[in-house]
């Protein structure tokens, strides 16, 4: 069990996310960083549908209250065990008593929105509608539906004990190891979707050629994005239809919002394109205030990016693995 | 926008999105839930949705060529028969205008009626449930009198309180918990729409119907 100790705001548990229950207008919530979600996981032997805890502001405070395997992904934080650095990207054993605290880095080369404190049995909430990931609308799944707060105590799961926490491995980050940028800045593919020509020529090249902005207004529900107007031929008013993460509305004021993990399951705006899959980590990362580009992609070109992420995390569970057996042999 | 042929569009890789032909419709409506019968049960698919005279359509794995699916998808709708659903019809006593109503004034800008007037055309109607969307337990509701359409905000509204009857271009709605929306809210109503704990978890389901009653109109 741990206690959270600190009173961080927008804290949730999330797991790969609540995936068949849309006709009942439940999203799918889960992790905003999958990728990092998965490496958490992998790292401690999980299966793929442990919940861990999303932490989005900073400091984070928790203390263990027994002897706990846990491992640390996703954005880049000063974390510590009991005053001792602990290396990003990496698992480890904690004491009984021991106190975990992420605080603001000062620099890095990557910063990233969101880090993943992930546990050997996972967080052991109560499945609902087949996740345990938090749905703050409809309060549902994760801690009674709703955002962690200071003094709780969240159980853990059975550990499989498939892998220890191995001290002093650490996997590269997927931003390092997957990089996608465009004149500097991150980068994400985009499929076009229903009413891209729908869209004035010069506001379809706007869309690839010029950068946009994570606005304060941004959350788990959806980025705003701001930068030019994005306007459409002639006004459109749709029927209600079911929408993705990843899909990038343009309301009647042209600025795009982009639909994220706790976004609507339908909606209405007009939808000039979709952030892919395989890049909903990359923007689940997105600072406030940092800008990002869209990159025009096609059906293979997804897939492609699917393969290669996929491929990856393999790697990654390989290289795991061997690590595993040779502590096992030594 | 109402478009003459069958459109398949893509979600990403997660879904795609079937919109029906022709003017919105209870008859399409009822083919698009027949659709949706026929496509959950293909093995690549994780979940067939109906919207509002359309289907998303979910991929487990999305499949490598997209050929073949849209081609099975269209041939579907071609031989879709309207379903009849046998529902039930609850009653909401709703509040229109005031403080559960802010933007009964722009419904009054946009259309030239008096809320009264607003309030008596919206309850005046018996609306099926097309589909449950937006969040949960959520009804999309066909049948709303074209008299009182009013275009979607053009910012979306980022808390609206649960128990928001609202209208967005020729649609019509309640809230089912507090969110962000873009419609226009006209008045309030207090009914519990989605329970986790209950199977299904959703209150009402397409083929069911809701009636608006006036309980006051606020000015």
């Amino acid at each position: 069990m741990m206690e959270i100790l600190s009173k961080s705001a927008l804290t949730t548990i999330q797991d790969r996310g609540r995936f068949g229950a849309l006709k009942w207008g439940v999203g799918t919530a889960g992790a905003m960083d999958g990728l990092a979600l998965a490496c958490g996981n992998l790292l401690l032997g999980n299966g793929e549908d442990a919940a861990a805890i999303e932490i989005q502001v900073l400091p984070f405070e928790a203390r263990f209250d027994r002897e706990a395997e846990i491992a640390l992904t996703g954005a880049t934080c000063e974390a510590t065990i009991d005053g001792k650095a602990l290396l990003p990207w990496s698992s480890i054993r904690v004491a009984p008593g021991a106190v975990l605290r992420l605080g603001l880095t000062r620099s890095a080369r990557w910063r990233g929105a969101r880090a993943y404190v992930c546990v050997a049995g996972g967080i052991d909430v109560p499945v609902v509608l087949g996740s345990r990931s938090t749905q703050l609308r409809g309060g549902i799944g994760g801690l009674e539906g709703r955002a962690l707060q200071q003094g709780d105590k969240l159980p853990f799961g059975p550990s499989n004990g498939a892998r220890r926490a191995s001290d002093g491995i650490s996997i590269v980050p997927p931003a390092f190891a997957l990089p996608l940028m465009l004149d500097g800045l991150p980068a994400v593919r985009v499929l076009p979707a229903a009413e891209y020509r729908c869209f004035k020529p010069e506001s379809q090249s706007d869309l690839w050629q010029r950068p946009w902005k994570v606005t304060p207004q941004s959350d788990r529900y959806g980025y705003r994005l701001s930068g030019p107007v994005l306007e459409p031929v002639a006004p459109m008013e749709l029927r209600s239809h079911g929408i993705v993460p990843g899909v990038i509305q343009v309301p009647h004021g042209g600025q795009p919002i982009v639909q994220m993990c706790d976004a609507q399951p339908s909606g209405g705006y007009p939808k000039i394109g979709t952030v892919i899959e395989a890049d909903l980590w990359r923007l689940g990362q997105a600072p406030i205030g940092s800008s990002i580009r869209f990159i025009e992609t096609d059906w293979d070109g997804a897939l492609h990016a699917l393969d290669e992420v996929s491929r990856w995390l393999s790697k990654v569970a390989r290289c795991l693995d061997l690590v595993e057996a040779r502590r096992v042999s030594s | 926008m109402i478009v003459k042929e069958p459109q398949i569009s893509l979600l990403g890789t997660r879904a795609l999105l079937f919109e029906a032909p022709g003017e919105t419709s209870l008859t399409t409506q009822r083919r698009i839930w027949s659709l949706a019968r026929e496509v959950e049960t293909w093995p690549e698919v994780s979940e067939a949705v109906p919207g509002v005279n359309n289907l998303l359509v979910s991929f487990l794995a999305p499949p490598r060529t997209l050929a073949p699916i849209e081609t099975r998808l269209q041939s579907a709708w071609d031989t879709a028969t309207p379903m009849i659903l046998q529902g039930r019809t609850i009653e909401l006593p709703v509040v229109y205008g005031g403080e559960g109503g802010p933007h009964m004034a722009d419904v009054v800008a946009h259309t030239g009626l008096r809320p009264e007037e607003i309030a008596e055309i919206h309850a005046g109607r018996l609306y099926p449930v097309y589909a449950i969307g937006s969040h949960p337990g959520y009804c999309y509701l066909g049948g709303m009198d074209a008299r009182i359409a009013t275009p979607r905000r053009k910012v979306p509204v980022l808390k609206l309180p649960g128990g928001a009857v609202s209208i967005g271009g020729s649609q019509t709605g309640v809230s089912a918990s507090a969110g962000p929306s873009g419609w226009n809210t006209i008045g309030t109503t207090s009914t519990s729409f989605f329970d986790a704990t209950r199977d299904p978890p959703v209150l009402l389901q397409p083929g069911d119907s809701i009636r608006f009653r006036i309980v006051e109109v606020v000015r």
